[in-house]
């Protein structure tokens, strides 16, 4: 029988692997192990969850150091005799994800929206071609990594698990953490918004955005972008940016101003139930995926529909 | 300061067409991933700033590389070698990928930094930073949003989602970048002229000793457009969008 790890540094994305594993193994019966990483209150976390947890602690192992991280998870597999292993596909998840596949000489595949056990085997799907199509695939080689979107399973609750501990041997990092800024945080959850108001590189100016923002509180929505605006422009944060390396959104409603529908953008907001386009160019891309194509300069439409709903 | 920098050539997203939901990639024109210009200019800026070095692009791909690499010789890249097959690249995982561009980087002399896109353009995994940093035993450091030399060490800004962190790594390293880490330069008319005449070396991947282990690990079962069925309804001002969202009871009023 194989045996499925999971890991993340982060606590609720590890509930979500919890999950996920928990849904493959009903049907291949794997045996199912949580790790955490110099980590004991996520090991609390999970085990009150139902999961058996391994846990690593060793205050060598710095998480930046991903190579290291890699080698400390690579024993880990050897020791559980796990072939499968999920991680979070956040950032560092990804990264750990390239990083460990290679070290224990496994396929992997990241950033997975959808998963399932078939035929003894895991398949995955994903996006392809920067988001214009979907690939399906599942992993031949006997050991699989696996790296799961957050938010693609809920959080796993249970009882009854238990915390046992691992020894890893840890090599001197050649990478040292001088400084951890935490960033602005925007607490907003763009990806569970009923209305989604959101703005593209069409926007003149920052302060055009105080009409954007009236405007989606008038219909109860919230304010999202396109990542130029975020990450060049840095008008908003990256928590409201829509796509391929931002956020997956499915509102029953998405008013698009001034952006121009490249792929990366529409991977995600084609599962919105009505889609609006309002931008300058009759010929823009993003017209093809609205169900509503407004012709017009965003700066004279915002403060209309601003004042007819009055 | 030799600088390496892995580009991957992509066919251009915007002019893919499905038929039956199936991409046709043939006649579709090829360009590098934005980050991975973004990586480009990430380490051109290092080696102006620094003085001297060199810039070298590796990349493996099919054989229109040997005309896409142009793109980059113009940009700054001082060299290229390209690793190239007729499509067994086009169809290989990340595994093997990385495996080409390990055996191409370690043909290099004295290679100080490597620099990655954190992601591809089209298949955005995310993988083949890590990978690489892990078959040469280098460390690395993802997610870059700036890089300084300093010694002989990189000081880099890693942005995740939620933190900034400011780290410090030895030389030679291998460092992913993001996309908001800098603007890309346009290069001018005598830069792509010039850039033909660059030294390029082309290398048939069949000449790579990759030991004999080299067959795909992720099979892949299909690629699909999602279905899309949209009204592309046309409207001519704003209170008729509102009338139209208010009789979808989209919008309350
Ligand atoms: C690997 C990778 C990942 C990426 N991930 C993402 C992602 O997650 N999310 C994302 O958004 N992008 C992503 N991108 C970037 C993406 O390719 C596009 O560059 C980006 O989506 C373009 O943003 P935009 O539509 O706002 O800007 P532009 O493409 O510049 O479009 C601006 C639009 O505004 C219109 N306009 C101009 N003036 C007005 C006006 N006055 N009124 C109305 N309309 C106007 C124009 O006609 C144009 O259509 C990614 C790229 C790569 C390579
Ligand atoms: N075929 C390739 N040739 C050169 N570099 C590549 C290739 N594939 C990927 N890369 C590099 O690896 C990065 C991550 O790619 P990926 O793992 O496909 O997301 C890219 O941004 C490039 O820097």
């Amino acid at each position: 029988m194989a045996g499925i790890m999971i890991y993340s540094a982060k606590d609720n994305l590890a509930l979500e692997l919890l999950s996920a594993a928990r849904a493959l193994a009903a049907t291949s019966g794997d045996e199912i192990k949580a790790l955490t990483v110099n980590n004991d209150s996520q090991a609390q976390m999970l085990s009150a969850a139902g999961a058996d947890v391994y846990t690593i602690n060793s205050s060598g192992l710095v998480p930046a150091d991903i190579g290291a991280m890699a080698d400390s998870l690579a024993q880990a597999v050897q020791q559980m005799a796990a072939n499968v292993v999920l991680l979070s596909s956040d950032r560092s998840g990804k990264e750990l994800a390239g990083s460990l596949a290679q070290a224990i000489g496994a396929g992997c595949i990241t950033d997975v929206l959808d998963l399932q056990g078939k035929d003894g085997r895991i398949e995955c799907r994903r996006n392809a071609l920067g988001g214009a199509a979907i690939a399906t695939q599942y992993i031949e080689s006997d050991r699989q990594v696996i790296a799961i979107a957050p938010k693609t399973f809920s959080a796993a609750s249970g009882q009854g698990g238990s915390v046992t501990e691992l020894q890893v041997s840890v090599k001197p990092s050649s990478i040292k953490v001088l400084e951890v800024k935490e960033k602005d945080k925007d607490s907003v959850n763009i990806d569970e918004a009923d209305i989604i108001v959101a703005v593209g590189q069409g926007l003149n100016s920052k302060e055009d955005l105080a009409m954007v923002e009236e405007l989606a509180n008038k219909l109860g929505g919230q304010v999202a972008c396109s990542k130029p605006v975020a990450t060049d422009k840095k008008w908003l944060s990256e928590e409201r940016v829509i796509g391929l390396s931002g956020k997956q959104c499915k509102p029953d409603l998405a008013i698009l101003l001034g952006i121009s529908g490249q792929v990366q953008f529409t991977v995600g907001i084609r599962d919105a139930k009505t889609i609006v386009a309002v931008n300058s160019d009759e010929n823009a891309v993003i017209n093809q995926m609205a169900d509503y194509v407004l012709t017009a300069d965003l700066h004279e439409v915002v403060p209309e529909l601003i004042s007819l709903l009055a | 300061m030799n600088l390496v920098v892995a580009m991957k050539q992509i066919p251009d997203l915007q002019q893919i067409r499905f038929s039956n939901r199936r991409p046709v990639l043939a006649d579709v024109p090829k360009s590098f991933g934005n980050i991975d210009k973004n990586a480009l200019e990430a380490a051109v800026l290092i080696k102006e700033s620094y003085g001297d070095g060199k810039v070298t692009v590796v990349s493996a791909g099919n054989e229109e590389l040997e005309d896409t690499i142009k793109e980059a010789l113009a940009a700054g890249a001082d060299e290229a070698f390209l690793i190239t097959d007729d499509n067994a690249l086009d169809d290989a995982d990340s595994s093997i990928v990385a495996q080409v561009l390990t055996e191409a980087i370690k043909q290099l002399e004295d290679v100080d930094l490597l620099l990655f896109g954190e992601g591809s353009g089209d298949n955005y995994s995310g993988q083949m930073g890590p990978r690489v940093a892990k078959l040469l035993d280098l460390p690395m450091v993802g997610y870059a949003s700036a890089i300084e030399i300093k010694g002989d060490t990189a000081i880099v800004v890693r942005t995740l989602e939620d933190v900034e962190e400011v780290v410090e790594v030895s030389l030679p390293a291998v460092i992913t970048v993001q996309s908001g880490i800098n603007e890309p330069r346009i290069p001018s008319v005598t830069q792509i002229l010039k850039a033909g005449r660059k030294p390029k070396t082309v290398q048939d991947l069949e000449d790579l000793d990759l030991g004999s282990d080299h067959k795909n690990q992720v099979v892949t079962i299909d690629i699909l457009a999602p279905e899309s069925n949209r009204k592309q309804i046309k409207v001519n001002n704003a209170s008729q969008l509102l009338d139209a969202l208010k009789n979808e009871n989209l919008i309350g009023g």
